[in-house]
């Protein structure tokens, strides 16, 4: 945890610590804090008074059936994109990880889409799913799917899962692979001594080690998904048609930005607040755990 | 239960060859010992015998049938790993049943095979354990239990003790020994260890380079070394060599520094005053201040029972002697047991034996 | 001999097994690769045809010729159909170049202070401040929009560079990944420098960060396409267009996604806003692969 040998000084680490320190009190904790005390606020429609309602702003959004269809799109959303995500990539690294001619150059062309932005990756997938522009939209058209993203709310939610998962698969590939080339190959030559072909072998015992590994990627998918793809919705759908492909992030920014209604922004965002905290202590309780391993 | 044959194997890393053809017919029953240093293809020998690695050409025989183009897993072999390989996620029992489960034998038989098994390795109180709840010498117990319940055709251990400390080392070896005793399995068994070879093998294999330098029982491999590689390789401390030519009809030898020694057990063929190199090893060297070679002493290390004396001859040839009690002066006169003495052919370091 | 028999069966089995694994293998990868390639390849195809061929739907597959034209335009004109106002591509490649460098700057600089300050000195409430830059992990921007935009206006940093960088500076990440660094440097080498009469500031600038220098590339990977991919910050900071980075300045370009677009300019956009992160990632993969894995786990 820290080191025996130190050097001395009080004044010296407090300014090393400085700039850190400050920006991160300027940018992170006062807006949080404004963030939560604004969500026990209410402003009138014309912004001139406000008043305190205490947790009315909450007890409003969980009535409020356009919240909960986006509380019910992220759910669709999160998951789909995080089974999505990690299965192609655990698929493909552990095709990968074979000993194969041309090993090393098929990794290089699997991980260079995480070097693409969410929103770009939304853009990308427009030119090819754009119903008048787009090599599948057009020949969806020519089979006989009436294909319209922009006015169809299901192909809608198709096309930002496809477009947020696709950019996710490159990052959970790079950490399956470093999970598969960790597992000691002596102890799956010893299951290959030991009678297991290769599909039992994956599901008896690399899938079994790979599973912290997985687990972490579970929830650093789940918030990617939750608050990385912005850009995603932003660029694709802009949270339409209707509301078929708001999420909770989304409506953040449409109620704080456009509507201008600050108290239930507030609030949304501390919901989602609790959310990250949430994730992020499940998982490292489970790193705690993880290490004996 | 079964015989191995090991036919002509070879094998290369690119192009880098490996093993220049390998030939060893291990019987039902036996241990066979490969012994030799880092890097002299022992272990990749044992895993083309464990179909973990391809022979370039050559061909593996368990029980008269070749089993060459097969995957290990229809070898029906079983193998003890350096690393132990325990599949961490697995408790004691799992690793031991899991070859079982998958050749799908019946629960009651599992449970039985490994009950047993575990018993003769008294790890029955261990079998609900994860392996890292295990100390070392206990993983290496389960490792050998999950090769045990295989009732397998042939054991393959890849240096399975030099991941103890010494006196588990010790212990596990003699416990090896006395299973694969009791068990009857043919055996191969990898190491690097002298000491490990000699105790644990009914024959050993010496490699060198990629070649068997030796296959013989640990005594005649003692006794009578096929060369000076295998001579140096195998004995503590370490066999001397001196230079030598030889002399009066191949009945005797000249050292370097004059003295003459004689041959007790007849002639070496070769022309007079070739070049040879005479072995002796420090145990067969004895103080005699009237017949002895004089000698330098360097260092005297007292072992207890005996003392091993470091020393030099006059034109600074280094020699080890082994001599009962304590040491004496500073200079003293070693002679050889003459019938103890091994000739080499100072060129190619074979050894040359009576006519 | 039923033995041998037997044998033949089961090699000649294992040898099918082989071959179909090795087959099934190459496809899938190729299979992979050929997803991930597919939008990259219609968007470089397409950014070399002319606003009408792409308008009409013809979806060209082959390259065509106005790829020099619609380069040039991109790069000193900006398109974007309908819309009054483009900005031109080197503007706005030059805002995120800006911006991806002085994040992934200013993120290694201070967080190389701060780790050195947690892990080398002993001092008040050393731990309380090293959660506190370690809960920042847990208050992305996204769930802290508006009243980070208020503090933003307050402070008057909308509308400018220091405004789209400095808060995306703090960096919990960074930091973790120093002070992890920083723990295997062994104890001994703070004793020599203390033998040797050097000060803490000495010892940072000899022995801490010459050692840091592979941890720094490979966090300077990660961090440069962090800052050259935000979306929502410089969506919020910047209504000014001469500020606009290329990621947003992009989307706007297709706005609502009209067909009377100039898809073709925007292609060309597409391809400029890829080609920086993705070569980064491509010639720094060690280093990239390297950083990603230690910092996230």
């Amino acid at each position: 945890m820290r080191k025996k040998v130190i050097f001395r000084g009080v004044t010296l680490p407090y300014l090393l610590l400085a700039p850190q320190l400050l920006i991160t009190l300027v940018f992170f904790f006062w807006p949080a804090g404004m963030a939560v005390w604004q969500s026990t606020l209410r402003e009138d429609a014309f912004g001139l008074s406000t008043e305190f309602v205490a947790f009315e702003n909450f007890t409003d959004l969980f009535r409020d059936p356009i919240y909960l269809n986006a509380a019910w799109n992220t759910v669709v959303f999160s998951s789909a994109v995080t089974a999505l995500a990690l299965g192609s990539a655990l698929f493909l690294a552990v095709q990968a990880d074979k000993h194969i001619r041309g090993a090393r150059v098929y990794k290089t062309l699997l991980i260079w889409p995480y070097a693409v932005a969410p929103a770009l990756a939304a853009v990308l997938w427009l030119f090819i799913f754009h119903p008048s522009i787009g090599l599948v939209g057009k020949a969806l058209a020519v089979i006989g799917v009436e294909w319209d993203f922009r006015l169809n709310g299901g192909q809608a939610m198709t096309m930002v899962i496809i477009a947020a998962a696709w950019k996710q698969v490159s990052y959970n590939f790079i950490f399956f692979l470093a999970g598969l080339q960790s597992i000691p190959t002596s102890v799956l030559e010893a299951a290959a001594i030991d009678g297991a072909r290769p599909i039992r072998r994956f599901w008896t015992v690399i899938f079994p080690l790979l599973s912290p590994t997985a687990f972490f990627l579970l929830v650093v998918n789940l918030v990617y998904a939750f608050f990385d793809t912005f850009g995603v919705i932003h660029a694709l759908t802009r949270g339409g048609p209707g509301n078929a492909t708001e999420t909770l992030i989304y409506k953040v920014y449409v109620d704080g930005v456009q509507n201008l209604n600050f108290g239930s922004s507030a609030a949304q965002s501390v919901i989602l607040m609790v959310i990250v905290i949430g994730l992020t202590a499940v998982q490292f309780r489970f790193i705690e755990r993880r290490v004996h391993y | 239960m079964a015989s191995l044959d090991i036919q002509g194997v070879t094998k290369s890393f690119g192009t880098t060859k490996v093993l220049h053809g390998i030939d060893l017919a291990i019987h039902d029953g036996e241990m066979v010992v490969i012994v030799g240093a880092s890097g002299c293809g022992k272990s990749t020998l044992l895993r083309i015998v464990a179909g973990l690695e391809t022979a370039t050409s050559g061909a593996v025989l368990i029980d008269k049938v070749d089993v060459t183009p097969l995957e290990p897993a229809d070898r029906d072999i079983a193998m003890v790993f350096q690393t132990y390989a325990l599949y961490p996620h697995m408790s004691v029992f799992d690793n031991m049943a899991y070859g079982l489960k998958i050749r799908r034998l019946p629960k009651a038989e599992i449970a039985a095979r490994v009950k047993e098994a575990a018993d003769l390795l008294s790890i029955g109180q261990l079998l609900e354990r994860k392996p890292r709840q295990l100390s070392g010498g206990q993983r290496q117990r389960v490792a050998m239990g999950r090769a045990i319940v295989r009732h397998p055709k042939l054991f393959l251990f890849d240096e399975p003790l030099s991941n103890l400390d010494a006196k588990l080392r010790v212990q596990m070896r003699a416990e090896i020994r006395r299973l694969q005793k009791r068990l009857r399995v043919t055996s191969l068994f990898v190491t690097h260890d002298q000491v490990e070879a000699m105790t644990l093998g009914d024959r050993l294999v010496v490699m060198h380079e990629g070649r068997a330098a030796q296959i013989g029982t640990p005594m005649e491999v003692w006794a009578r070394p096929a060369d000076t590689y295998v001579a140096s390789f195998i004995g503590s401390p370490a066999m001397n060599f001196l230079p030598a030519t030889l002399t009066e009809g191949g009945h005797a030898a000249r050292l370097a520094g004059g003295a003459l020694w004689r041959f007790t057990d007849g002639a070496r063929p070769g022309r007079e005053g070739a070049a040879i190199t005479i072995g002796i090893r420090p145990e067969h060297l004895m103080p005699d201040a009237a017949e002895g070679l004089p000698v330098t002493l360097e260092l005297a290390e007292p072992l207890g029972s005996e003392t091993v004396l470091h020393a030099h001859l006059a034109d600074g040839t280094p020699i080890t002697a082994r001599v009962p009690g304590a040491a004496a002066a500073d200079t003293l006169s070693l002679a050889p047991d003459l019938a103890a003495l091994h000739v080499f052919d100072a060129a190619t370091g074979k050894r040359i034996d009576p006519a | 001999m039923s033995a041998t028999i037997d044998v033949q069966r089961l090699a000649a089995a294992s040898r099918r097994r082989r071959a179909r694994e090795r087959v099934m293998t190459h496809a899938a990868l190729i299979l992979g690769v050929m997803i991930f390639a597919l939008p990259i390849w219609i968007t470089l195809i397409g950014s070399t045809h002319d606003t009408d061929t792409i308008g009409r739907g013809d979806v060209p597959l082959l390259p065509g010729s106005e790829a020099f034209n619609n380069y040039a335009r991109a790069w000193s004109e900006g398109g974007g159909g309908r819309n009054t106002f483009s900005v031109p591509a080197s503007t706005m490649l030059l805002n995120s170049l800006t911006m991806a460098l002085i994040i992934a700057g200013g993120k290694i600089a201070i967080s190389l202070l701060s780790a050195f300050a947690v892990v080398f000195f002993a001092f008040p409430f050393r731990m309380f401040f090293f959660w506190m830059i370690f809960i920042t992990l847990m208050l992305p921007v996204e769930v802290r929009i508006i009243p980070t935009f208020q503090v933003m206006t307050d402070l008057a940093l909308i509308n400018t560079m220091t405004g789209l960088t400095l808060p995306l500076i703090a960096s919990a990440t960074a930091t973790l990944l120093f002070r992890q660094f920083f723990l295997t440097i062994p104890d001994e080498y703070v004793e020599a420098a203390k033998v040797d009469g050097a000060g803490p500031m000495r010892f940072f600038k000899d022995v801490v960060l010459p050692l840091s220098v592979t941890s720094m590339a490979a966090l300077f990977v990660i961090q440069f396409i962090y800052g050259w991919n935000q979306y929502l910050w410089p969506l919020l900071m910047v209504s000014d267009r001469d500020l606009e980075t290329v990621i947003v300045g992009l989307t706007k370009m297709i706005g609502i996604g009209d067909a009377q677009n100039e898809w073709n300019l925007i292609m060309t956009t597409a391809v400029f806003a890829l080609l920086p992160p993705v070569l980064v990632v491509v010639l720094m993969q060690r280093w990239f692969i390297k950083g990603l894995t230690e910092t996230e786990k």
